[in-house]
């Protein structure tokens, strides 16, 4: 807290001092009016909500798709080599470059940026999905399959829950990632959200804007942290402390 | 013996596993082996000469490479439902507390919340753990942890009981109570045990037969020891008898023989290994 006060307030003085040019580096009171000014008109709520709804669709659909994708994989051998190949050269793509095409194919609605998202999700989730039902040990296995699971049980008892201790742990990157592919995506073309505030300040050259934006994005970040932090504790409460 | 009255039978099981470079490893071969229902045998044997895999070929989980098993008479065709398996690692789903984990058969098995969790709370007691029916595994300690499995296998009441050196990873003390507390469980059950150790004191103080293995690979019964100590009997005292004594050195010269075969096949491989 303190690092912050005396930062913003060193920032805000230099600038003040005109050691720091006001044109690039807009002072702090500045951006805090600004932020207030899209609060007090609520516009910002807005573009604020069309940014969340869209990580939230691809959050969901990416992990769903991860999810199913990664078992299947883990369960069938044959196909994970099939396969393997082609995962690796999509996921060494950098999404970046497919966000233009997502425009093209999907629009500029919020389509194109849930797809985008989805792209970026889906191999977290799918890696730690593959790796969370290949690394059940064979005892908990065997024991299960002795004590009479079917495969429809195993799945629902023993490997699910394998693969979601893993999903969960990197929650945290799947939710950063689905933002950002949000916010990515309306920064490269929208009509609506954070991502298009920002694009839209910084092409009339309103550097108070997109740090405004930037703040906006990052408090709202920081709160989302937060909550999926309780999430996941109280999900993986079985796990000894500290292994999270 | 008539053929088909044994609860278990194996009939000259060989079981052999493809190793990496191709060629067969044979863990154990030629195994001829009767088990009545009720009695409690124990296979104890020189460390890696195939015991697990038995139990796993009883259990269904390894198919023999050649010859059957028989349960009750009748050859065994994939899983065996009729046994229970307690292993030598954890096997307790770390996600499910206690309660959940010793009801787990039961809900496999479609029983209702209700009577699945009044069962196990009986069993949860019978073990000494009532009170941490809510308690997830990494929270107890090893011993507590055995006796929940104790009670998650025993819960489903299978006619066969697998147990594969499950009481190794504890400290002797501990060990010693949970073994007195086994027999307990057992005495008057009816249930039909093959435990495999490598503690010949812990075969034979546990045992109506203890049947040696030779050293691995290939391994094939050395001997069967009847034990014919009274039942019920008293661990904490039975050691220092002179006929536990009796016996258990008639066997562990037997068992001695083979520990040094196996020791020395080992060492030589190694030395083949450094040349």
């Amino acid at each position: 807290m303190a690092i912050a006060v005396v930062g913003i307030g060193t920032w805000e003085i230099l600038v003040r001092a005109d050691v720091m040019d006001a044109f690039f580096f807009p002072r702090p009171s500045d951006i805090a009016e600004q932020i207030g000014d899209w609060v007090s008109d609520g516009d910002i709520f807005d573009h604020l909500l069309i940014t969340l709804t869209e990580a939230l669709l691809a959050l969901v659909i990416g992990s769903v798709l991860g999810l199913v994708v990664g078992f299947v994989l883990a369960r069938w051998q044959l196909l994970a080599e099939i396969f393997d190949p082609y995962i690796k050269m999509l996921n060494s793509l950098p999404r970046v470059v497919l966000a233009p095409i997502f425009l093209l194919w999907f629009g500029l609605g919020i389509w194109s940026k849930v797809v985008f998202g989805v792209t970026l999700v889906f191999f977290i989730v799918f890696f730690n999905t593959y790796q969370g039902v290949r690394e059940v040990s064979a005892v908990l296995v065997n024991n299960a399959r002795i004590l009479g699971a079917k495969e429809g049980q195993m799945l629902r008892h023993v490997f699910l829950p394998s693969a979601l201790t893993w999903i969960f742990s990197s929650l945290h990157v799947s939710v950063g990632f689905a933002i950002v592919g949000a916010v990515v995506g309306e920064y490269l073309g929208a009509s609506e959200g954070m991502g298009y505030l920002i694009s839209e300040a910084e092409g009339v050259f309103d550097t108070t804007g997109v740090f405004a934006g930037m703040v906006v994005l990052a408090a709202v970040v920081l709160v989302i942290d937060l909550v999926v932090h309780r999430v996941e504790r109280f999900l993986l409460r079985w796990k000894p402390d500290g292994a999270i | 013996m008539p053929p088909g009255t044994a609860m278990v039978e194996l009939a000259d099981v060989v079981v052999s596993f493809p190793t990496n470079d191709g060629g067969d490893y044979t863990a154990v071969s030629d195994i001829h082996l009767q088990v009545e229902a009720g009695t409690f045998l124990s296979v104890a044997g020189p460390t890696g000469c195939g015991k697990s895999t038995l139990l796993n070929a009883v259990a269904g989980l390894v198919a023999p490479t050649g010859g059957q098993v028989l349960i009750d008479g009748q050859p065994l065709r994939g899983l065996n439902d009729r046994v229970g398996y307690l292993f030598q690692q954890e096997a307790l789903l770390p996600w499910k507390n206690v309660l959940d984990n010793v009801a787990f058969g039961l809900q496999l098995r479609g029983v209702g919340k209700a009577e699945r969790e009044e069962r196990a709370r009986e069993w949860i007691w019978r073990v000494g753990l009532s009170g941490f029916e809510r308690a997830y595994p990494h929270q107890l300690s090893g011993g507590m942890r055995k006796r929940a499995a104790v009670a998650q296998t025993w819960l489903v009441d299978p006619d066969i009981l697998l147990m594969d050196e499950p009481f190794s990873a504890l400290d002797v003390q501990t060990r010693q109570i949970m073994e007195n507390e086994l027999l307990d469980l057992w005495t008057g059950s009816g249930k039909t045990v093959i435990f495999v150790t490598h503690d010949l004191d812990e075969a034979v103080s546990l045992s109506d037969e203890v049947v040696l293995l030779s050293a691995g690979p290939a391994s094939h019964i050395v001997g069967r020891y009847p034990i014919d100590l009274p039942r019920p009997r008293n661990l904490m005292d039975l050691r220092t008898r002179p006929e536990f004594t009796e016996i258990y050195a008639r066997i562990w010269a037997d068992l001695r023989e083979e520990v040094m075969k196996g020791y020395e096949r080992t060492t030589a491989n190694t030395a083949d290994r450094r040349r």
